[in-house]
């Protein structure tokens, strides 16, 4: 006999109605002892969280502390090279905060995508070119946040690194010595997505848009929360301090609902060596495992996240996918950007969308934003470029 | 010998899997990595090359803890390139971290110029010498529809204004098109001092000697421009193993 089957009906998982206790959590050491008693031997310099600063919980509970400003900004190859948007969206929310920062020249990529791309590497070159880095944020004067989750992993795993194996400090000593540089190690190692976080009531003071009517769904990079656990930011009132807090929290300051999918935990596709050279598994993964799954049981405007690589992985797989009929086309952006969109950021001068592919309009419009004549703005000013009149947009420009 | 009647790579002498197996167990990280296998597939649920390819991280894990050298060496050569970095499996109840220990594999397969390496990478190749040289692993000038073709209709658009859409990005830094951002001439130079110093350049020159001497050619030149003596850059690595 045929049976009738009933309509299939999804039932996320009901995080909230459960209790979660901390009290007998696994210790996890402080690092920072470790890194204090290194200092205090001679064998490095620990650079200090600058005050004020907010402090937040991690993963065990340990409080990490988060600068406001004087800041050094530890860019992203990816992000400023394919979503540039991205680490603008973080400079204009400074800004608009009032916060110093500082966007170094003498700065290199961590270099971790290439390292997990290729291997073409080892744990001393990884290991000097993140104190480097660090070394020149000390010598500028500022404090390191850095922009990309893949970098904040690779330095944790560095920092791990560095803390256990004394020939690897050896190692690094002498390359500082021949570069004529000191041994940094910040106290903290701060994602910017940490500090938006933190920031997050500040942000939602400004905000000039009502975004109650829009639903997000949140991707956590796996670098993130996943490689050195102990460092990421959870917050007992969201998901019960079972799931990073990042970006969920952000959402829920600024009136927008955060929709409940259940590939939550698993990653983009991104696969380093893959997105460039292999990307049948990234967009395989990314559409069948995340997008399709967000489409079918959450219907988001857009979804979030925090990370150059889940951004463009995100996105950009989502063209091929239609022909295949797969149930794509959500946008994708990063936190930063949709928060300095609800402070009234422009979304192609400041947060310049047009670099990312999934179509943006019909979220735009939910938010209020009118994109016809924003684009109009863009190109009167891309005109003004072509014919000579000024040779860049400034932050004169965005920050009107 | 090993115990899989299906076993490839029978004609490797066992003694150069075991040289390469050596190598890898002999990373100071190895041991931090591996605390024996429950076989109960946690790591494998959360993997995402496991959902595409023939390949699992808890094989990596048994494998390695049991010294099966022979499935090692099949592993090393057909599957560690598969696997996504994304260190999902670090979810393992056992503390293990697979992904860590394919991390080290690849490298080992790397600094002995493997076959299967260098096809891997083959493609690759030339953002070894962006970030080599440059300091950033991908720029805005990569983004193109012959290298990009899945990407959509965006991805030339993109390409078409590539100078006028750069010089609208209000960073001062972001103004760039060779570059993901303007990199200063003394960080990129101690960028490459530092991969002189810990033995990288031999490790490109044994995965893609073309790309190696266009990179040794380019910055040496630009090093001695700026009053650097070379020399003074030794592999530091092999000066500690001498010690
Ligand atoms: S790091 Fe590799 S083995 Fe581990 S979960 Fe990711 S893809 Fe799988
Ligand atoms: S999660 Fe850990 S213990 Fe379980 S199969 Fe994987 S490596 Fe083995």
């Amino acid at each position: 006999m045929q049976q009738t089957l009933a309509k299939k009906e999804f039932t996320p998982p009901q995080v909230s109605s459960r209790e979660f206790k901390r009290d007998n959590l696994p210790p996890t050491d402080d690092y920072r002892e470790q890194l204090f008693e290194l200092e205090k031997a001679g064998e490095l310099e620990v650079q200090r969280v600058p005050e004020p600063y907010v402090e937040l919980e991690t993963k065990y509970g340990r409080k990490k502390k988060i600068p406001h400003q004087m800041t050094w900004h530890h860019k992203s190859c990816g992000q400023c090279g394919h979503i540039p948007g991205y680490s603008t969206s973080i400079f204009w929310i400074n800004r608009k905060l009032g916060f110093e920062y500082h966007d170094p020249r003498d700065q290199t990529s961590c270099t971790a995508w290439n390292y997990y791309a290729s291997s073409t590497s080892n744990s001393a070159a990884q290991a000097g070119i993140a104190v480097r880095n660090f070394s020149q944020a000390k010598i500028d004067g500022y404090f390191p946040v850095i922009h990309c989750g893949t970098s904040y992993g690779h330095y944790k795993e560095t920092r791990e690194q560095l803390l256990h194996y004394p020939v690897l400090r050896r190692q690094v000593r002498k390359i500082m010595d021949r570069l004529k540089m000191p041994f940094v190690f910040p106290e903290e190692i701060v994602h910017y997505s940490e500090w938006v976080h933190a920031m997050r009531d500040r942000i939602a003071e400004l905000q000039v848009l009502d975004l109650s009517k829009v639903t997000v769904t949140v991707h956590p990079a796996c670098h993130y929360h996943k490689l050195v656990v102990e460092d990421a930011v959870y917050d007992r009132d969201l998901f019960d301090g079972q799931r990073t807090a990042i970006i969920s929290g952000l959402v829920d300051a600024l009136g927008a609902k955060v929709g409940d999918y259940s590939t939550w935990h698993d990653c983009c596709g991104f696969g380093f060596r893959h997105i460039l050279v292999s990307r049948d598994f990234s967009r395989s993964f990314a559409t069948t495992r995340k997008i399709e799954r967000m489409k079918e049981e959450v219907n988001p405007d857009v979804t979030l996240t925090h990370d150059t690589g889940c951004v463009t992985t995100l996105d950009k797989s989502q063209f091929a996918a239609q022909a295949h009929k797969k149930n794509v086309g959500i946008p994708v952006m990063s936190d930063a950007q949709f928060a300095a969109l609800a402070m009234g950021a422009h979304p192609y001068i400041v947060c310049q969308l047009h670099w990312h592919g999934v179509d943006m309009k019909p979220l735009l419009e939910k938010m209020g934003i009118d994109h016809k004549k924003a684009w109009e703005e863009f190109e009167v000013q891309a005109e003004r470029i072509k014919a000579g009149e000024i040779e860049y947009i400034s932050w004169k420009e965005a920050d009107a | 010998m090993s115990i899989y009647s299906d076993a490839k790579y029978t004609d490797v002498p066992l003694e150069k899997k075991q040289e390469l197996f050596d190598e890898v167990k002999a990373d100071m990280r190895y041991d931090h990595q591996l605390y024996g296998c429950y076989e109960c597939g946690i790591c494998v649920a959360a993997c995402p090359s496991a959902r595409f390819y023939d390949f699992s991280p808890r094989v990596f894990a048994q494998v390695m803890a049991r010294e099966d050298v022979d499935t090692f060496y099949e592993l090393l050569n057909d599957s560690v390139w598969d696997c996504s970095q994304c260190f999902s499996c670090t979810r393992c109840p056992r503390q293990n971290n697979p992904g860590g220990i394919i991390t080290i594999m690849r490298e080992v397969a790397v600094n002995h110029g493997m076959q299967s390496a260098k096809d891997a990478l083959k493609a690759y190749s030339r953002i070894i010498y962006k970030i080599m040289s440059t300091g950033t692993q991908v720029a805005p000038d990569m983004l193109q529809p012959d290298f990009f073709p899945d990407w959509g209709p965006d991805v030339k658009q993109v390409s078409d204004n590539l100078d006028v859409w750069r010089r609208c990005v209000p960073p001062e830094t972001m103004h760039t098109t060779e570059l993901a951002w303007d990199v200063s001439e003394k960080t990129r130079l101690e960028l490459y001092m530092i991969w002189k110093l810990t033995g990288n350049l031999e490790m490109i020159e044994k995965i893609d000697e073309g790309i190696f001497m266009i990179l040794e050619e380019v910055m040496e030149e630009l090093l001695e421009e700026n009053g650097y003596d070379i020399d003074d850059y030794e592999n530091l690595l092999e000066e500690e193993e001498d010690e």
